[in-house]
């Protein structure tokens, strides 16, 4: 049974990555439409990444530099799961630093960094059909990205504003690609929609369950759905990071206590430590820099 | 001052070696061994070999232990292997009818050629706690008949013989049969692909939905033309060799659903089928597929789709057990980056409600 321990690179066979990479590259072909993959039985659980892992096992090689982050975090455990997965069943070096990866694996969001030339994001995708909770059935729904049949999906956003008098969409909000395909972003918040906008870099998604690969090349439009006297806009915060001052910059808020007390802080921890590094500070650091002096 | 959170790694290693000390339990204990349980809980290593889609008695032991009895881990750690093994051919289809029977049962028939034959079956115990087996005391020989079965006709060939069912399906000559583990599924699917996936869905759905047509939930009026299980040869033909070689012998169990069919302007009136057959001895799951895959033959037959148990892109993409663990599971990986966005947009909308209650509470006291 010592066989069972012998993986290939990446750990999949040759055959499985050349069967991704074509759907790959047909994706890339076709920005925003949903390529069907035969998605592998991989050894981490449906719903936690087996599309992203695929891609990027695919995609991956001994000079690649990988990073990868849940929620903006390279700490949180199932970055840390994934990570381990590639230093285990490919050796491949890797970093936390954005700047630094060559294959960035993403579950949630987008760094805070722009993304440059020659780097790869790759999106773990739970549900990649924006048009899913309007109609359940694929048989249907593919028929209507056929069709650019986009109705229902106006409507729905119309149904939010009349209702609550805004669009009620924070996370996964549908974006049309290259003027021609409405996407599911996979649920980052509507607050890095703007980043895919004409990024340098290439998107990827992978969604192994829904065995659906789709990617966004770089320079392509990607537009957030919205109407004229309701365009679209990204959240806001009223404080900076707590720790290290950035403004413009998507936040956790962390309960600190059970009094109600609370700090807003970078949900990109590289982007955080790396500002900290530079001597940025934020509110909550500030008291213990004055204590040292 | 706030510290960020920090320690997945150990915390992680941490967890899986409290893991695999509960895993062992009492150390006073001997560990239980793959033999064992292949010997005595023969029918968990079955049910993890059929949904994992995989035949092999002691890897899915293995499977079974190592995940502490725990079905669908199991049955996740024997696909996760299965996903890296080369696949090398196509098997001939398995000649069930000369299965040699272990068991054999037929609804429809009294009697018929080859008789019942009911071998290792729950059926008739009465459910009573056995107190002997708290201890390891002497269990009799198995009385069994001398010399090895004869080949038993199969129930839909008698029917057949009169035109009174439908034949076995014909597919066209080159039609090689899809893998969905190696394909991706579109809807609406061949009937091929769809017994695949049933034959490695998730036995408790597949049994609820074969429950609700039988409550009216798509309405199939079923009899069991047989059930039989044993073991059947798998033949591989080696183009290279220009011949067939015999792998080995796997017991499988096969229901043969007979169904009522009214007829309609092209066909006459004739008894239908459904159809199943699953790795191992399980009956169970066997009647529940052949009960859902006539169920989801409801276009062939111009029948109404109006129940679940009829719809197959609702039966098909939920009944794998492996996906919908993982995403029913998904829901505890952290969401804080969404949640944070949803609270923004909550008290927003709060702050709204309460500005338009106080203006009209304003608006009432000057008047």
């Amino acid at each position: 049974m010592s066989e069972l321990a012998a993986y290939n690179f990446a750990y999949l066979d040759e055959q499985t990555k050349r069967m991704i990479r074509r759907a790959i590259l047909k994706a890339i072909a076709i920005p925003g439409y949903q390529v069907p993959f035969a998605s592998r039985e991989m050894p981490m659980p449906y719903g936690w990444g087996t599309g992203g892992v695929q891609v990027t096992a695919s995609i991956i090689g001994p000079d690649d530099v990988l990073k990868v982050i849940d929620q903006g975090a390279d700490d949180t455990t199932n970055a840390v799961s994934i990570r381990a997965f590639f230093q285990k069943v490919a050796e491949v070096a890797v970093t936390t630093h954005t700047g630094e990866a060559t294959i960035i694996q993403t579950r949630h969001r987008i760094p805070e960094e722009t993304l440059k030339e020659g780097q790869v994001l790759v999106y773990q995708v739970p549900i990649p059909e924006p048009l899913r909770f309007l109609e359940p059935r694929e048989t249907e729904t593919r028929k209507m990205h056929a069709l650019e049949e986009y109705g229902l999906m106006h409507v729905k956003l119309y149904e939010d504003i009349a209702r609550h008098g805004r669009i009620a969409t924070t996370y996964a909000y549908p974006v049309k690609v290259h003027g021609r395909y409405v996407m599911d972003p996979s649920p980052t918040p509507k607050f890095d929609n703007p980043k895919m906008h004409r990024s340098e870099a290439l998107q990827l998604f992978g969604a192994g369950r829904e065995k659906r690969i789709y990617a966004v090349p770089p320079h392509t439009d990607v537009v957030s759905l919205d109407f004229e006297d309701h365009p679209f806009e990204i959240q806001t915060f009223d404080k900076p990071c707590a720790l290290c001052g950035a403004n413009h910059v998507y936040l956790d808020e962390i309960v600190l206590d059970d009094g109600g007390k609370r700090m807003f802080v970078c949900s990109d921890t590289d982007f955080c430590e790396t500002r900290r590094a530079e001597g940025h500070t934020g509110e909550m650091l500030a008291p213990s820099q004055e204590a040292a002096e | 001052m706030y510290v960020a959170v920090k320690g997945g790694e150990t915390a992680i290693a941490n967890a899986h070696r409290l893991l695999a000390d509960r895993r062992r339990g009492d150390r006073n204990l001997p560990a239980i061994t793959i033999e064992q349980l292949i010997e005595q809980l023969g029918l968990g290593v079955d049910r993890v070999m059929a949904e994992a889609s995989l035949f092999d008695r002691s890897l899915a032991a293995l499977a079974l232990k190592q995940s502490r009895g725990d079905m669908i881990e199991a049955i996740f750690l024997l696909r996760a292997y299965r996903t890296t093994l080369p696949r090398f051919g196509t098997s001939k289809p398995v000649e069930t009818g000369s299965m040699q029977v272990e068991r054999r049962v037929s609804a429809t028939y009294k009697d018929l050629p080859g008789g019942q034959l009911l071998g290792p079956t729950f059926d008739y115990t009465h459910r009573l706690l056995d107190p002997s087996l708290l201890e390891d005391g002497m269990v009799d020989q198995a009385v069994e008949r001398p010399g090895t079965p004869d080949h038993v006709m199969r129930v839909s060939d008698i029917l057949d013989g009169e035109g009174l069912i439908e034949p076995d399906g014909e597919m066209p000559e080159d039609h090689v049969a899809g893998d969905l583990t190696r394909e991706p599924m579109e809807f609406p699917m061949q009937r091929d692909l769809r017994l695949q996936a049933l034959a490695r869905g998730d036995e408790g759905f597949l049994l609820a939905l074969a429950y609700s047509t039988q409550r009216g939930y798509g309405r199939t009026h079923p009899f069991v033309g047989e059930i039989r299980m044993g073991l059947v040869e798998v033949e591989l033909e080696v183009p290279e060799l220009g011949f067939t070689v015999s792998l080995g012998e796997i017991r499988v169990t096969e229901c043969q659903m007979v169904n009522q069919f009214k007829g309609s302007a092209k066909a006459p009136p004739q008894f239908t089928r459904g159809y199943g057959l699953v790795f191992g001895q399980s009956e169970r799951k066997a009647m529940a597929m052949s009960l859902v895959d006539r169920a989801l033959r409801a276009d062939e037959f111009g029948e109404d789709r109006l129940a679940p148990a009829q719809d197959e892109e609702f039966v098909i993409s939920h009944c794998d057990n492996v996906q919908a663990t993982g995403f029913v599971e998904h829901l505890k990986l952290p969401h804080y980056v969404d949640f944070q966005a949803e609270l923004d947009l909550v008290r927003r909308m709060r702050a709204r409600h309460a500005a338009e209650m106080n203006r009209d509470i304003d608006k009432e006291a000057a008047e």
